[in-house]
């Protein structure tokens, strides 16, 4: 049996679902109209098969996630996945942060920020704008979430209009969707 | 179209928030439609309406905001409420019946403690005669209701009305 991966890592992981993902071969007209708006078509994930149990709420989460996470405008690329970085390291789901913080280094070309946040996680000490970012999506995934003012202030401080300040609280918070998700249905394993 | 997000967050028609979230736009449909698809689905399975809509209100509660409770009381009140729902909604510890009771010791660790999930906490809800079907379902609940209350409190906080 391979090895539960439990340290954060960039080295994405397989994900290993807790229970019986939908056999492809069995799916319903609903279950298979559910996957295939999903991000690869090539080959359908244990994640996406799993998450056809429930074909409504696939269809609609789906293209959610890629307009919050994928969007051309507003906040960058980058910077959403630092927020998806913030909520997956409170959230500890050690698969999410492996695939947003290796997007992370693909697109910001700053690897010790992501090497800063795994070693000193929700205390990580980041150049200013990176700071506002990340803490506002450490605060804000806390339950109950805990984000303030003053994080709304530090944010505009760096130039962040209102749209980015959106963007943001959105790609921190489909992260307290999607940690829910992959870190309770399944765990991450050494490929 | 009622928004939930946009109501409940008392965005102010004409500031700055309301044009980004007009920019928006189908992200805020989407999160509507989200939201549609796990407390009211068409085909709810092993979890009624009524049980999505007690939970919803025990886990707003748990993410400390009561309009987003008081919107989900009326899903409950709409959906017939019974006894043992309103204690799960209420944020009651117990007794409930053997199913429902573990229903709800997992959707409490879903919102307030995902980090220490396990594959034991899978095992707990099957042998307490859940549908595979349905543990997927009620992590999809659970997890778009903890979105929603942080799509909410962050734009309180963008449009000065937290």
């Amino acid at each position: 049996m391979s090895e539960v991966v439990h340290t954060f890592t960039t080295k994405v992981p397989r994900w290993r679902p807790y229970v019986t993902p939908v056999r492809l071969e069995e799916a319903t007209e609903e279950q298979r109209e559910a996957m295939k708006i999903t991000p690869s078509n090539t080959k359908v994930s244990d994640y996406v098969l799993t998450l056809a149990h429930d074909p409504e709420s696939l269809a609609v989460r789906s293209p959610l996630f890629n307009a919050i996470m994928y969007g051309d405008d507003g906040l960058s690329r980058a910077e959403r996945e630092l927020g998806a970085v913030g909520a997956s390291v409170v959230n500890r789901c050690v698969y999410c942060a492996a695939v947003h913080a290796s997007r992370y280094n693909q697109l910001a070309k700053a690897p010790e920020v992501i090497k800063a946040i795994f070693a000193a996680e929700t205390k990580a000490e980041l150049e200013p704008r990176n700071q506002a970012i990340f803490d506002f999506a450490v605060a804000v995934s806390n339950t109950p979430p805990e984000a303030a003012a003053d994080h709304i202030a530090a944010l505009r401080e760096q130039g962040l209009t209102d749209l980015e300040q959106v963007d943001l609280i959105l790609s921190a918070a489909i992260f307290g969707w999607a940690n829910r998700l992959m870190h309770t249905l399944g765990e991450p394993v050494a490929t | 179209m009622d928004h939930v997000i946009e109501r409940l967050a008392g965005v102010r028609p004409g500031s700055p928030l309301a044009a980004a979230l007009a920019e928006r736009a189908q992200i805020m449909g989407l999160s509507q439609a989200s939201h549609d698809a796990v407390l009211i689905p068409r085909a709810p399975g092993g979890l009624s309406h009524g049980e999505r809509a007690a939970l919803a209100v025990r886990m707003a509660r748990a993410l400390a905001d009561e309009a987003l409770a008081a919107h989900y009381q009326g899903l409950l009140s709409q959906a017939g409420e019974m006894p043992e729902l309103t204690r799960v909604a209420a944020g009651q510890a117990g007794p409930f019946a053997p199913r429902l009771g573990a229903i709800v010791r997992h959707v409490d660790m879903l919102t307030l403690a995902p980090r220490e999930a396990t594959r034991g906490d899978v095992e707990t809800l099957t042998a307490a005669g859940i549908a595979e079907a349905d543990v997927v379902r009620l992590a999809e609940l659970a997890a778009f209701v903890n979105y929603q209350a942080r799509v909410i409190a962050g734009l309180r906080l963008l449009g000065g009305t937290a």
